[in-house]
């Protein structure tokens, strides 16, 4: 890269927002963004936004970057959601999945990260089984490294997506009620979920049978998880919603006798259309996907025209190309 | 210290009717015609130019607003200047587009600017406006409208300030730090 230095076209005052706002090098989770950063990345999806209603969806912004998806574990939305997200960008993108690369060879985590940066990399995308994985390659790293997922802990593209659909219909979530129901235990995305909601000051309500409850959770002492109600009628939970979010029934992670069956759990916990008339009138209903259609949610709620499923895969190019974008610019001034 | 500006806000509204004029005599008045502000204080300038036609020739002009961040060539070296908002444009295609700018410099935020219009559409026609050329050209780039030619040297900081964007209103320059030291 060319070191020549421009004097701008004109000088924007000092203070002007978003000059400073973001710094961040890394994405890897939700619960320490301030609200100023949370903000430029929603202004900054809605102009991605508008960057994908184009004739031609296609800015040259990240053109000669390279970005390089690494997934451990299994995805189709999300890694194509970046993948495009990169292309419109005009990056290149070059996708490795665990199974096909050195690491079934043994390799090391940080190897396999000192090895893409080596290639080129200049910002990895990460997906890993393990809690905490990214955090260890973003210590290792000279690029960025986003988080698209890791183990139980947090899922930050997605919330943030979650967050940017349910601010496109409602506005601030300040003090709108939230209900997330189902398998919070196992859930990345109900943990980032859960942050970001609180910290902007929605009301969050978690649902689910206690056994898929974490521990802790919902108690009244300063702890170090969020502040919510922990409700486990979901009749009950719903009734004012604004919001209803359902997460996935994860069948893979279901053989410890966490709950008694499937129809059990869809009998009392699934969200249905007579349950989702308690809430509010026109109240939400998110998914993250895959949906198990007649276990955690109806198929006539899941289509219904409350659903934003669709949106929310949608928004979900456009948030992260924010993100993409908000992360390489701190890289082009800091590294270099 | 003050700077005597080089551009008072008569100064500027006398330039931005001048413009206004000289775009609908230059095109033989307003059919087709597209105004286009870029990001951010172009687009002020392109509403107060469509109000002065729609003064003097009773015609309604399309304004729509532009954001290259996405399309710079240069994001490398502009550091951490992350913000993007998104652009906002009439139809572009077939139509006389007009690009108002504030300050003409090198070139390059017009050469996105034109990448950014052609991915919405093939305009009949680009034309540009600008309240200030300060020279300098990268690229090979004119203006087909200007309000002021300002000669500047490439260390000078040529400030607009416009109501709508600033609060306050003016054009100046100001020369680098060690000359204002020394006065």
């Amino acid at each position: 890269m060319t070191t020549v230095r421009m004097a701008p076209e004109t000088t924007l005052t000092p203070d002007s927002p978003g000059e400073s706002a973001w710094s961040r090098r890394h994405l890897l989770d939700v619960d320490d963004l301030t609200a100023d950063e949370v903000e430029l990345l929603m202004t900054t999806a809605d102009a991605m936004k508008e960057v994908l209603a184009r004739e031609v969806p296609r800015v040259p912004a990240l053109r000669g970057t390279t970005i390089i998806t690494l997934f451990y574990e299994n995805s189709t939305r999300t890694r194509s959601s970046f993948e495009l997200a990169g292309k419109v960008l005009g990056a290149d993108v070059i996708n490795v999945a665990a199974s096909g690369s050195s690491v079934t060879k043994g390799e090391s985590l940080v190897d396999t990260v000192k090895t893409l940066q080596a290639v080129g990399a200049d910002v990895i995308v990460m997906r890993h089984g393990r809690s905490g994985a990214p955090y260890l390659a973003a210590r290792h790293a000279a690029c960025s490294v986003v988080n698209a997922g890791d183990g139980m802990h947090a899922h930050p593209t997605q919330a943030l997506l979650d967050l940017y659909t349910v601010r496109a219909r409602l506005g601030d979530v300040r003090g709108r009620r939230v209900v997330i129901v189902g398998d919070v235990l196992h859930s990345r995305v109900a943990r980032s979920n859960l942050w970001l909601l609180t910290s902007l000051g929605a009301e969050v309500t978690v649902c689910a049978p206690p056994t898929l409850v974490p521990r802790g959770l919902g108690d009244t002492h300063e702890g170090l998880l969020p502040p919510v109600r922990v409700e486990s009628s979901l009749d009950r939970a719903v009734e004012g919603a604004d919001v209803v979010m359902a997460l996935r029934m994860q069948l893979e992670r279901m053989h410890g006798g966490f709950v008694p069956g499937m129809r059990e759990y869809a009998r009392l916990y699934q969200v249905n259309a007579e349950r989702l008339a308690r809430a509010n009138p026109g109240a939400l209903v998110l998914h993250p996907g895959p949906m198990n259609e007649g276990v955690e949610i109806s198929h006539e709620v899941a289509h219904g025209l409350q659903s934003q499923v669709e949106e929310q895969v949608a928004n979900g190019v456009a948030v992260r190309m924010a993100v993409l974008w908000l992360v390489t610019r701190t890289r082009a001034k800091g590294v270099a | 210290m003050p700077i005597a500006p080089v551009m008072s806000p008569d100064d500027i509204r006398r330039a931005v009717t001048r413009i206004a004029h000289e775009v609908v005599e230059h095109n033989r008045g307003t059919r087709d015609l597209v105004l286009i502000g870029m990001r951010t204080r172009g687009v002020p300038l392109a509403q107060r130019i469509a109000d002065a036609i729609a003064a003097f020739e009773g015609e309604t002009v399309p304004v729509g607003s532009l954001d290259v961040a996405l399309h710079r060539d240069d994001l490398t070296e502009r550091g951490a200047a992350v913000k993007v908002q998104p652009s906002d444009l009439p139809e572009v295609a077939g139509k006389r587009v007009v690009l108002v700018d504030d300050v003409l410099y090198t070139g390059r935020t017009v050469r996105a600017a034109l990448d950014a219009l052609i991915d919405y559409g093939r305009p009949e026609r680009i034309q540009l406006a600008v309240l200030v050329d300060r020279g300098h050209r990268e690229l090979p780039i004119r203006a087909d409208f200007v309000g002021k030619n300002l000669p500047t040297s490439r260390d000078d900081d040529v400030q607009v300030r416009l109501y709508e964007s600033d609060g306050d209103e003016y054009v100046r320059v100001a020369a680098p730090e060690p000359l204002e030291v020394q006065r």
